[in-house]
This record gives structure tokens, sequence and C-alpha cells, in this order.
């Protein structure tokens, strides 16, 4: 555990990319198999215990320590496992620390009532670095900077091989696996013939900025629509169905209902969606499906998935990526033409007149679920990562309102001094009332103003919240940006926002002249 | 008189009605007793100040000579009548010359703490334990997360990595004031006698703890080494000490070569702090008492009533109050809650 730990300690420590990959490299040559392998499998998110949640690590230090003490320094430092890891009371001549290995088998062998006591005893035997390594591994989110990618391209370094041969033989491959470091190291063959329906790298897109388009020829662009959801790669490989998130992530076990949609043998890349009366629905809707291992029979029938596809990569045993998109586009077209579904379909492509025309498309688009438009070279090969001048995203202009700063928190994470998380409101009458919370879209310079403000204009305190100093005259102006609006019970105003985020600080502005509750009403309508 | 009426805060910071004098206060007033040199407790500007000789001489070095119009040093344990109340200092641990103020009158006393630790320092005068009806204490790591670990495994951390990375620049964070000395005084304790190197803002506080009888070694002025490619050599694998603010400089740091950032302070030990400080190499080593010592401190001191002033005053006035102490929080403003009690340095010209 001590090794993993120093790991884990030095990763999260390390701001670089390439110091990150010298490190795991080192780790994952250094250390003996099987560690070696249950490391790796922690790094890139393949690890889960059933019975060891965030709630149950939780319990076992309330139980030790004053809930007020628990309470505050949870709020400080942001971090559930940290947190523990540090308020942990030392229990001098407690047993020996235990190696990772014999960790994981015996969390994965343990019957559910003996968990708590085994956690609870290796939190005694370890320092605070391993109680937080500990803590990490078990309830899966490690969050130091680390993609699942990235631990891939350090393991593929063993054998001077690039990430991309590591990522085909993958999905064939289970922790800890000795296999693949056995290929890696030139001692066995590439572990072969499991490979089936492995993932691709995924292309992805620039933002492009109105100025950018005088640059760029509308004829050498086909455009289509960014629809609301998330960006899937969709696999099927002689039986072998898989379901991948751009990342990678194999989130097959809680789309079985996607799955059984997909043509044999072809390589789709589209938006994953949920669907309702034969339309994409809200993201709101597709959140209530995400971020789960499985899937129940009442969210299947309630929030039915499908996709809508914008490219095809390979079929039967062609590569398509090669390709320019217009190839691709034709061959996706045929085979949409006959594996076409309920909830399996093909993204239309949007004429390409003038940008103007565009422009003015994209203002009114026929659907609520797009959030802008894709531009795409016709001559683009499929190529991994975000790849200069092929793809650019153009997002619908957001709405803007000036709202007045009423209540901070402080942030988690990465940002857990400052006071990153902001409640504003807009006046009704002469009262200010909360319309949205926003914490993020500020520099980390502006962060540090607002934190600042916050600090020297603070009201009251309300446990972790500070009620900062919001009247007709003295007070912050926030210029939100926000995608939608929607009418809300929840909500003491009425309304809620999606994706509200701090576009600027309007330091030049009383909060009498923010916005009223009156403006957002009438986007309602 | 009660001892709860020895003291009451204002907006000038705390003051104390039977002597018409003030401690550490955050404004310009007539008379202070400054607990140490630190800037958000010693001001200059006051009519008189009572402090010890260090104190005294630190905030010369600060502010000049005419930083108060009277001087009035007291020695450790003597005390001085101050308008019929009586004063008297006692060894903090926090920084050289670092004092806690015992305050009485008709046999009431009060103890402001100022900044304090209870771990060894090789620098200053180990904090003394007095009894009291009202402590005044302060907070800064006043939360069960923060539990300095020993200082020598954080040195050791440093010479380790040293080793790891020979060919690279250690460049540690440190407050000017009490951290940067205490840190060389610790290597050098643990055998390191190569020559420190120091960023400008480090040289006249070096030189006065020198003066002042505590033996820091070899220390050699970083910038000049910096302006020239082949003097920069020296860095190579060597130890540079600087202000935290110019951690975050390059400008600065870039004739350092590829440096190993590192920062000595208690707020390493929360690893968001460290990481939105771009901190490779984390050294808990604190001024202040961590946790164990503030709640050791309460116990041994056993005050009747306890104030708890800058920080994270809730944790340890809940705790207290579960303890059978009556504990407060006084809201006293002006004093740094997050850093250590140091202004960020004027930054310096690299080349």
């Amino acid at each position: 555990m001590k090794n993993f730990a120093t790991l884990l300690d030095s990763l999260a420590f390390q701001p670089q990319r390439g110091g990150k990959l010298r490190l795991i490299e080192a780790y994952l040559r250094d250390t003996p198999d099987p560690d070696r392998g249950w490391a790796l499998a922690a790094l890139t998110g393949q690890l889960s215990f059933k019975h060891a949640k965030a709630a149950l690590i939780r319990g076992l230090a309330e139980a030790r320590v004053d809930p007020v003490l628990f309470a505050l320094s949870y709020d400080y430092v942001g971090d559930l496992a940290e947190t523990v890891a540090l308020i942990w009371p030392a229990k001098p001549g407690a047993n020996r620390a235990r190696e990772l290995t014999e960790v994981i088998e015996t969390l994965n062998a343990a019957a559910k009532a003996d968990i708590p006591r085994l956690v609870e005893s290796w939190l005694d035997a370890l320092d605070p670095d391993g109680r937080w390594a500990l803590i990490k591994l078990m309830t899966g989110a490690l969050r130091i900077g680390v993609s699942a990618r990235l631990a891939k391209t350090a393991a593929a370094a063993l054998g001077d091989k690039e990430a991309d041969e590591v990522e085909l033989v993958w999905p064939g491959l289970a922790a800890p696996y000795e296999n693949l470091f056995a290929w890696l190291e030139g001692r066995a063959e590439r572990p072969a013939g499991i490979a089936r329906a492995p993932f691709r790298p995924v292309m992805l897109s620039h933002p492009i900025e109105d100025r950018d388009l005088a640059q760029l020829n509308p004829h050498d662009f086909a455009a289509e629509w960014k629809w609301d959801g998330i960006r899937i790669q969709a696999v099927s490989d002689q039986g072998e169905k898989r379901l991948y998130s751009r990342t990678g992530e194999d989130i097959s076990a809680a789309f079985p209902d996607v799955l059984e949609l997909l043509p044999e043998n072809a390589a789709l890349d589209g938006e994953l969606l949920v669907w309702r009366d034969g339309e994409p629905a809200s993201f709101n809707d597709l959140q209530q499906r995400l971020n789960r291992k499985t899937v129940t029979k009442t969210m299947l029938r309630d929030y039915p998935a499908g996709i809508r596809a914008y490219d095809l990569l390979h079929q039967g045993y062609e590569d398509l990526r090669p390709l320019t998109f217009r190839e691709r586009r034709a061959r996706l077209e045929k085979l949409m033409a006959v594996a076409a579904r309920a909830r399996l379909d093909l993204s239309p492509l949007v004429p390409v007149i003038s940008w103007d025309d565009l422009q003015s498309k994209r203002s009114n688009p026929p659907s609520p679920a797009i959030e802008g438009l894709m531009l795409k070279r016709w001559d683009s090969a499929y190529l991994p990562g975000r790849v200069r001048g092929e793809w650019f995203k153009w997002k619908r202009d957001p709405h803007l309102i000036d709202a007045v700063l009423m209540y901070a928190q402080r942030g988690h994470g990465k940002r857990s001094s400052f006071y990153s998380d902001y409640t504003f409101g807009v006046w009704k009458g002469a009262e200010l009332v909360p319309v949205g919370k926003a914490y993020f879209g500020f520099t980390d310079d502006e962060l540090k103003q607002i934190d600042r403000f916050v600090r020297d204009n603070t009201e009251n305190k309300f446990g972790p919240v500070r009620e900062v100093t919001h009247t007709a005259e003295t007070g912050l102006v926030l210029e939100v940006a926000f995608e939608g609006l929607a009418r809300s019970a929840r909500h003491k105003s009425g309304v809620a926002m999606r994706f509200p985020r701090i576009n600027r600080l309007r330091w030049d502005k009383p909060p009498r002249d923010a916005d009223r509750l009156a403006t957002l009403e009438a986007m309602l309508s | 008189m009660r001892a709860e009426q020895l003291l009451r805060t204002t907006p000038a910071g705390l003051y104390c009605p039977a002597g018409d004098f003030y401690v550490d206060p955050v404004r310009p007033v007539a008379r202070a007793v400054i607990t140490h040199g630190h800037s958000d407790h010693a001001r200059a500007g006051h009519g008189a100040v009572l402090a010890t000789a260090e104190t005294l001489a630190i905030m010369e070095s600060r502010y000049g000579q005419n930083f108060t119009g009277a001087e009035q040093p007291a020695a450790y344990g003597a005390d001085t009548n101050v308008n019929g109340v009586t004063v008297r200092l006692a060894p903090a641990g926090h920084v050289l010359g670092s004092a806690q103020a015992v305050i009485e009158k008709g046999g009431a006393r009060a103890v402001v703490s100022g900044d304090y630790k209870r771990r060894r320092d090789p620098t200053c005068a180990p904090f003394e334990v007095v009894p009291c009806d009202v402590f005044i204490s302060e907070a800064t790591f006043g939360l069960p997360v923060f539990r300095h670990p020993p200082t020598e495994d954080e040195i050791a951390k440093l010479l380790r990595s040293l080793k790891t990375f020979p060919e690279r620049c250690h460049l540690v964070g440190a407050y000017s004031l009490g951290k940067a000395q205490r840190v060389i005084a610790h290597l050098r304790e643990a055998g390191y006698h190569e020559p420190i190197y120091l960023h400008g803002a480090m040289q006249k506080l070096c030189d006065l703890y020198e003066r002042l009888g505590v033996r820091l070694g070899d220390l050699r002025l970083a910038t000049p080494l910096m302006k020239i490619p082949l003097t920069r050599e020296v860095f190579k694998g060597a130890i540079v000490l600087a202000p935290p603010s110019a951690l975050s400089d390059d400008r600065w740091s870039r004739a350092l070569g590829d440096v190993v950032a590192c920062f000595a302070s208690g707020w390493m030990r929360v690893r968001a702090r460290a990481r939105q400080r771009l901190v490779e190499l984390p050294l808990i080593i604190s001024d202040h008492a961590d946790w164990d010592e503030l709640t050791q401190t309460v116990r041994e001191v056993a005050p009747k009533h306890l104030w708890v002033t800058h920080g994270a005053e809730e944790a340890l006035v809940h705790w207290s109050n579960t303890q059978g102490i009556a504990a407060t929080a006084l809201n006293l403003v002006g004093y740094d809650e997050e850093g250590e009690g140091e202004p960020p340095a004027a930054p310096e010209p690299a080349s």
C-alpha cells in the first residue's frame, strides 16, 4: 500500500502531464505483478467495490470523531477521503499496513458485514497518505488528474508502444493485467483474439468564433446539428457490442437498450440522447441515465436512450477512419438507410449556403435539444484528438443577465480554500430573489477578486455559507450566461437556469441596475 | 476586578481599559504591547511599543528607526507596570522574540497568546504555560485535520528529494520572518552544510537573526548569481529560499532552471492547498500550533474562559465547551487568517 500511496501522492502534486507519465511508468516498471496491475486498474477506473462506499467511510470516521468537528473539517477540506485520512485519530501499535493486492482481494472476497471492521483496522495501520490512498481506491474517485488514457499511455511506454495499441487489446483484458505486462515487456505474444469491439480514440473539435469564419470557405465544410446529449462511440464486432464514452470509458452496462439497437460489425460515432415521442429529449432527461453502473426497468421505460449517428469509423473488416468525411458520410447514410429504427437514426446535415445563412439557422434551431452547429471539413480524415482546423463547434450564443451576488460557499476539490460557489439573484420589486447558482466561468484572477469581495463583505455566516452584502447600492453584479430557462417549482423565483456560469464581473454596475425577474419571465413565454 | 474586564475588543484590536493599552493593534494607537514581529501583529506608527528586544529589533529592521515614538524593551518574565496593570511577556515559541502578553490586575490574570507553537524550534525560546483566568488563543490551524508531522521528517523529505533530483534546484517558499531561519536551522541540524541561497527579501532578517545569536551557517544571496549563465550552475541540486510569492513568480525563478517547487507551511497538509500553488514538494512545517498542540495548551493553561481569535475559531470553541471550559470566538479583524502572517514580498527583478 505504501508504494501505491506514494505514487498517488506524487501524482496529485505533479502538475505536468509529462511528469505524471514518468511517475506512472516508473511505478509500473519497478513494482512486481500483481500489485502494479491492480494499481493500473485503479488508475484506469476499473475497480469497484460493492460494499465499500463513501458513506461507510464517513460512518467510520463519525464514530471516532466528534460529528461537529468532522463537519467543520469536511467543509474546510472539501474532500471526504482527505478529511477522513487527516482526521483519523492515530492508534499506536496498530496492525501492519497491507499490500495493495491483499487489500483488493480481501475487499472482493469479504462479506458485507465484515467490511467496516476490516477497513477500520487498515485505517488504523496506515499513515495519513496511506489512509488517503486506501479511501480513494475503495470509493473509486481518485481525482488526481490522471485519465485512463494517460495511465494506458504510461503502460504502453513500458514496451515502447503507443497508447492506441494498448487501447486495441484493452477491452479483452482484466485486472491485474499480467498478460498485458508480459506482452509489453516482450515476454509473451500480444494478448490476441479477445480484443473485440475496441474503442477508437475520438476526434474532437475546436470552438469557433464568429470572426474566424471570415477565414474559412463555406464550401469546404459540411454542417450538422450539435445535439445536446453526450458524445459516444458504439461498437459492434462479431456479436460483441459495446458503448464507450468519448474518453473510452465502457458504459455498456448502463445502456442495454442502446446496445440492442446497434447494427452488426460497425463502429458508430454519435450522440447519446433520451428519446421522447420520437424526438430527442432535453439533457435533463438524459442526466437521469448518466453516471450509473447499472439501470433499472423503470429507468429504461421512463428514459429510453438511443443514438443519433454522426460518423462511421469501422465497418466489417474495414477501417474507414483514413477516408474523407464525405466518403464516410456516404457510407454512414447507406448503412443507416437499412439500420435506422426507433431511437437510432442519422443526424441530418444542414445545407451550407453561406455563413450568414447558417448563422440564422443556428439562432433558430428546429429542436430545443440542439446546442449549436458542428462544421466539419468535407475532406477531413478521422483523426484522434483535437486536430487544428478540421472540425469546429459553433455553439448558440448564451443568454445573458446581470444578477447580484447574494451568497457564497467555499468550493470543493482544487478550489477548496476559495469562495467559488455563488448564489445570485435579480430584483422582484425592492427585493432580490435568488435565481441560480454558478461555480465556474470565471478566470483564476476573477476568482481571487470575488473571494476577496466575499470575505470583505460578509454579513452573515450560515455554516459553510456566507451571506454577502447585497443592497441597491452595495454589492457585486455578475453577468451570468446560461443556455436555457425552465419553470421550476423548486426555486423561489419560479425559474431554473440551464448551465449557468459567470461571464463577467460588473464592478462598474451598481446592484440597483441589475436585471429584474420580469426579464427572465419574458424569456419563458 | 474580574478577568473578563481586563480586555475587550475594539476596532483597533484588543484593548485593556484599566491600563489604557492595546495588544497587537491593527491601527496606530498611543500605547501598544506587541507579541511578535509578523506584520499583521506588529505595525508601525504607535506612540509607545512594549515588546521583547528581539521583536523591537525586527520591527526596526522592517519599518526603520522611527517606527514608534518610544521603545520599551521587556525581558521574558520581567514585570512592567502600565498605569497600574502588570504586563509580563512569556515565550510563545512562534518566532524569535515572540511572546505571550500576561496581563494582571487585582488578582485577575489574562494571557494573550499571540501566535504560538509547542514543538521545538532551534531559533527561539520554547512556549511557556502560564495558568490564567482568561486565555486568548490563536486558532490558525484550529481543525482536527491539521496535525503537523514531525519537523525532522519533513526536512528528511527535502533532503531525500535533493538526492533523487540532484540536477534540479529546490526552491523552497518560506515566510521571511521565522520560517526561513527555522528551516535553515533544521537543515543544519540534519547535517546539511552546503551553502543555502537566499532571495533578496530574506537577507535582512537572516542577518538580524545571526546578529541576535542564531547560527545559520553559509548563506549566499541568489540574485547576483542568477544573472550570469556560468554561476547559475551552482543552483543545480542546491536549496534556494524565497518568500512564497516568489514561487509563483516565474520571471524571478526562471533563471534557476528546472526547479522543484517546495513550500514550507502548515497549509501544505491539505492537498488542494498545495496543488493550488503548484507545489511539487509540500513541506508541512508550521510556526503555529496544530490541533493537538492547541488542545494540549488549553488543557494545560486550564483557563476559566477561553477566547479564540484568528483562524478556525468555531472548532476550538466547540471542543473547549465539550471539555467544560467556557469558550467564545472573538471576531478580531485585520489579522491574516489564510497566510501565516506575512504580506506578499515585493517582486524582485531577476535580470
